[in-house]
């Protein structure tokens, strides 16, 4: 199965990179080869089986409802691109 | 023989004979990293002046009869993943550069609270999507055994400053192979435990449900050394097993009494190598002559071992990168830049009368979070971002995700089967010898069935070992991989030590004039 | 607006999010205390920091299935965590740990009523109740577009239930019930406290119209509305939508399914009273749920199940119906009672119980416990007499030791002063009056007033109520209803 440069443009915006003519086009082509090698799993019969998501079968892994110390602010805030100090800033969004 | 040279486990002897210090050792690793690594590139960074204190501190605790832990005054590399608080962890992503993560992973304070000198930061494929450690968006590694070949990956690093004796333990991460190849192709021992073993917490998730942090070392020895070190229960990360932990490094040196080794048939197809095979072949005469017995199994489902692989992994992948998106932490575009690119955009549009394409163009917040990441992530990680958007996206759920989760399980009950007739698999742990540097770049399907042996264990959540097995005529390193069941890394590494016992792949070194 | 009937039926769903009462958030050890300053509740965990990990919150899952069991709600057995996966600044892993297709409950109601009777009691329908986490708070410019926007983690992370409801609410005072009862019940059950004004109950109302039209019922394309802050605002802002929905209708016709119909999202606005359609992408939907490999699901055994539905004890539409029935009280005055919460109800039940009388306990406390607690901002846990206090007092003034109006001053006095009713009796010098001496100041009465006499004789039985005030003036301790009823005696003996 082949992917077409506006699903590929589509899912470049879902995923939030921007891409450029030449990358779509070429992620176009590689991603086209990728799945077509991951179709062959249609060839298995799977009704029957159970999906396995965990590696680990377990269950109920649960943490008490203790208060523990929170990050010391300007710590938190030091990786920030941009803060004030309190805040973590973003440029203005506007709508929503 | 030099004191990097030594293993763990006899620099451990001389330190607490007294007959070397820690910060003797530090200095040795130092110096022989100043003098190798250019030529290798095994590490990011190494922090010689920070290690050396670290080494003092040991010495003079040990000096005073203080209760040290179980690597007290052992340098230890540590795979740029793993968070250590206050100090880069970039996960060889130009998105990362600056981040100091403001925590320690379980697996960097479990090496702190053993008393290890923690030398430095290796080298690895960006964000561990890789085979060949070429994806890091900083510097090449070279493979010890010939500079023009690639050291294998994610955890290429890892595997070359063992190799090259830059250091004698060092932590890697394995998602889809990425000890053991690398482990297989630069001629060490690495080993991906069974997951859960080792807990998650603070390494920089790629695939949640697969990655597992493991010891990289060049003896089984060793490896269940740290291993021990790192493994157990934390509360932090629920996936993580609640069993207690094997006295590893005690338990090694016991042979396994009436071992069944397994051979998958399937393992033996098209696409191996013939000297890989027959190093392999070989490997299993050495059990055999140990008193193993060898008995053929079947994996039916181990040639869509890949596929479900390249379906899961970048489906979590895509969802783990979401958090870089230059907001609270990581590379952010140049907002200025991006703002007079928008308004240009628009104006264009419009000249061109096109009103309707220039108000869907994207808000500056949507256009802020593409460009930074576009600007932060290399090629590979952009293509399994987009890999995993797409299959996890509206109408493919079904087709792709659970499809590969049915077909995981299917995977896992061919372990579950072979291990009712067999202890433990052997085979190959790659298809062939190290490939140079650039051959696979640019066909990424290829580079993506390297990993051909090594990502079922992964998907069934099995641990698995590579050990060295022989040389191609080129003289580059072969590896064997054992596979074993569900927390059985105690006869993994006593089935290696055993083969180690009777070998001595294992202490060949490179020429690295 | 006219008491003509509408020309079509309203139609609303609710979605409503509720903060759980947890010391700490869903995945990580940061307090969820409300009002701290900005980025302070926060850690690696809950700011998505890479390689951190998330573990569930035992609590919130308790407080989780005591809900979903007060709701009436088939729980399940088994549940799981997924990936709602979206880009916000306010949501700093790229997604938020929720429910997808195995919510931990399903299939509930809850039933509301009118204490007025102004509909039909009804079962709304609950479609699942899941849990998920809260995202942080974005704080944008006035001037939009100008400044930047400021984001505060604090909240992110902070366990919210979801609870669903079929589209079974048919008018706005229908939907204000409902929240009402909700409200009611989860802080009764102490899983929230409710609070809009701190967003620890947030509600979206799907809302369309089914018209009659010659051919046949239409409906109109649903809406969602948000940012409705209040219950009043969500009943505004339903009857708002209705007339515009009606209105719009009537000028384009569009109906629910046809093509190029989408379900569209609206935000209220409280100070214009309207509601204002609001810009979404199309993309925006595909969350690309998967599940959370982070997380381990959870499994409950139907004894577990059984020992939640044992441990909720009485739930308020029983303790209305208690009242009502053990006490003699109306719906209304139940409903205002156990609208109050566990507290004011022990209160209640204590006084009447002692008072020997629900309805006067009932009322009492309606006219003056409450009248005082408005007044002072006070709670019934600051109220300083205490409900056998007041039990007693009433019980004197049933056994006509006091009177009523008297009785309020010493329930001022017991207010002030913290004395027991007989304490403040004595102190306002109340005393019973002895009935022979109230019979010789009511002959006294009689013979002083002729003209009420003549009056009273004549059929004018309100013209008794000079004796009265005469009779306090004379002796504050008078019985008022008791000089009452001696003097009429007296005057019908009269010839």
């Amino acid at each position: 199965m082949s992917l077409s440069r506006a699903e590929v443009e589509k899912v470049s915006l879902l995923g939030r990179l921007q891409l450029t003519p030449a990358e779509l086009d070429l992620m176009t082509t590689q991603l086209s080869a990728v799945v077509g090698y991951i179709e062959q799993l249609k060839e298995l019969s799977t009704d029957d089986v159970e999906p396995m998501a965990h590696a680990v079968p377990t269950s109920n892994v649960f943490r008490d409802d203790v208060v523990t110390p929170s990050a010391d602010r300007a710590l938190i805030l030091s990786n920030a691109p941009h803060a004030d100090g309190e805040f973590y800033l973003v440029p203005a969004v506007l709508g929503e | 023989m030099a004191l990097y040279q030594k293993t763990a486990t006899e620099l451990l002897g001389l330190l607490n004979a007294g007959q070397v210090t820690s910060e003797e050792l530090t200095r040795a690793y130092a110096e022989r990293i100043a003098q190798v690594d250019p030529k290798v590139g095994a590490y990011l960074r190494v922090d010689v002046n920070g290690a050396l204190e670290q080494a003092r501190t040991i010495d003079a605790r040990r000096k005073r009869g203080e209760p040290l832990g179980k690597l007290a005054g052992v340098p230890v590399a540590v795979k740029d993943l793993l968070c250590a608080q206050g100090e880069l962890t970039t996960c060889a992503s130009r998105m990362l550069e600056t981040y100091r993560a403001p925590y320690d992973s379980t697996v960097v304070a479990k090496l702190r609270a053993a008393d290890a000198v923690l030398l430095g930061r290796t080298n690895m494929d960006e964000f561990a999507m890789g085979g060949s450690t070429e994806n890091s968006a900083f510097q090449k590694t070279r493979n010890p055994w010939d500079l023009e070949r690639t050291p294998g990956g994610s955890s290429g690093g890892a595997a070359a400053c063992v190799a090259a004796d830059e250091a004698c333990l060092s932590i890697g991460t394995d998602t889809g192979g990425s000890i053991r190849q690398p482990a297989a192709l630069c001629g060490i021992t690495g080993m991906k435990p069974t997951y859960g073993r080792v807990s998650r917490y603070g390494l920089v998730a790629f695939a949640s449900s697969l990655d597992q942090a493991g010891p990289m070392a060049r003896t089984a020895e060793d490896a269940a050394l740290l291993l021990e070190v790192i493994s157990g229960h934390d509360p932090h990360d629920a996936t993580s097993v609640n069993v207690p932990v094997p006295s590893y490094s005690q338990n090694v040196r016991e042979p396994l009494q009436g071992l069944t080794v397994g051979l998958v048939r399937e393992h033996f197809a098209a696409g191996l190598d013939g000297e890989v095979e027959s190093a392999v072949r070989e490997a299993v005469k050495v059990y055999e002559s140990l008193g193993a017995k060898v008995k053929e199994v079947s994996f039916p489902h181990a040639e869509y071992g890949v596929a479900v692989y390249y379906i899961i992994a970048p489906c979590e992948a895509s969802s783990n990168l979401a958090r870089y998106d230059g907001v609270h932490y990581g590379r952010r575009t140049d907002e200025a830049k991006l703002i007079a690119e928008l308004d240009a955009e628009r104006k264009q549009l419009l000249a061109a009368g096109k009103k309707r394409e220039a108000e869907s163009l994207d808000t500056s917040l949507v256009r802020l979070y593409r460009k930074s990441r576009a600007e932060g992530f290399g090629s590979e990680v952009k293509r399994r971002i987009m890999l995993g958007t797409y299959a996890l996206s509206s109408g493919y759920y079904d087709a792709y995700y659970l499809k590969a989760l049915k077909v995981r399980r299917l995977i896992r009950q061919d372990y579950d089967k072979a291990f009712e007739q067999v202890d433990l698999i052997a085979g190959p742990c790659t298809t062939s010898p190290a490939f140079k540097i650039g051959e696979k770049v640019d066909d990424p399907l290829a580079m993506y069935l390297v990993d051909l042996y090594t990502v079922s264990a992964n998907l069934a959540g099995v641990g698995g070992i590579s050990i060295p097995c022989g040389f191609s005529k080129q003289g580059l390193p072969i590896g064997l991989q054992l596979q074993g069941p569900p927390l059985a890394e105690d006869k993994l590494l006593r089935a290696a030590h055993m083969y180690q016992t009777a070998t001595d792949w294992h202490t060949r070194r490179p020429k690295l004039a | 607006m006219t008491d003509k009937p509408a020309p079509y039926t309203i139609v609303i769903g609710l979605e409503t999010h509720v903060q759980l009462q947890t010391a700490t958030k869903l995945f990580c050890g940061c307090s969820t205390k409300f009002g701290a300053p900005p980025n302070t509740q926060t850690c690696p965990v809950c700011t998505g920091h890479p390689g951190t990990l998330p573990v569930m919150n035992r609590r919130a899952f308790e407080l989780s299935l005591q809900t979903a069991a007060a709701l009436n709600c088939n729980i399940a057995t088994y549940t799981k965590w997924d990936r709602k996966q979206y880009y916000y600044p306010d949501l700093p892993k790229g997604y938020q740990i929720s429910q997808y297709d195995l919510p931990f409950s399903y299939e509930g109601w809850l039933e509301i009523g009118d204490p007025k009777g102004k509909f039909e009691p009804k079962r709304v329908r609950i479609i699942r109740a899941h849990l998920e986490e809260d995202a942080g708070k974005s704080m944008h410019d006035e001037h939009a577009g100008k400044a930047d926007s400021k984001i505060d983690l604090n909240r992110t992370g902070t366990p919210l239930l979801e609870i669903v409801t079929h589209p079974d609410l048919r008018s706005p005072a229908e939907t204000k019930a409902y929240l009402t009862e909700l409200k009611l019940l989860l802080t009764h059950l102490g899983v929230s406290d409710c609070n809009m004004q701190e967003g620890s109950l947030r509600v979206d109302a799907n809302v369309n119209l089914h018209i009659e039209t010659p051919t046949g019922k239409v409906a109109t394309p649903i809406v969602e509305i948000k940012n409705m802050n209040s219950f009043r605002a969500v009943e505004k802002a339903v009857a708002y939508e209705a007339e515009r929905q009606y209105s719009v209708w009537q000028e384009t016709g569009k109906k629910l399914g046809d093509p190029g119909v989408f379900k569209q999202t609206r935000g209220w606005d409280d100070t214009a009273n309207v509601t204002r359609g609001q810009r979404e992408k199309e993309e925006s939907s595909d969350y690309r749920y998967f599940p959370d490999p982070d997380l381990v699901p959870v499994t409950v055994t139907a004894e577990q199940i059984g020992a939640v539905r044992q441990s909720l004890g009485e739930l308020p539409a029983q303790i209305r119906t208690r009242l009502e029935v053990s006490y003699g009280l109306t719906p209304y005055d139940s409903d205002v009672i156990v609208n109050q919460g566990r507290t004011f109800i022990t209160y209640f039940t204590t006084a009447a119980d002692i008072a020997g009388d629900g309805k006067t306990a009932s009322n009492w406390l309606q006219q003056d416990v409450l009248r005082v607690m408005g007044e002072r901002n006070l709670t019934i846990e600051s109220y300083p007499v205490p409900a056998a206090a007041l039990g007693d007092l009433l019980k004197r003034v049933r056994a006509g030791e006091v009177d009523t109006s008297r009785g309020r001053e010493v329930l001022q006095r017991m207010f002030d002063t913290n004395e027991t009713a007989a304490e403040a009796m004595q102190a306002l010098g109340i005393e019973q009056v002895d009935e022979s001496a109230l019979m010789a100041l009511c002959e006294e009465l009689v013979a002083a007033n002729p003209k009420v006499v003549v009056d009273v004789k004549a059929g004018k039985m309100q013209a008794a109520g000079a004796f009265v005030g005469q009779a306090k003036k004379k002796n504050p301790n008078a019985n008022p209803a008791r000089v009452r009823e001696l003097c009429l005696e007296i005057i019908a003996k009269l010839p």
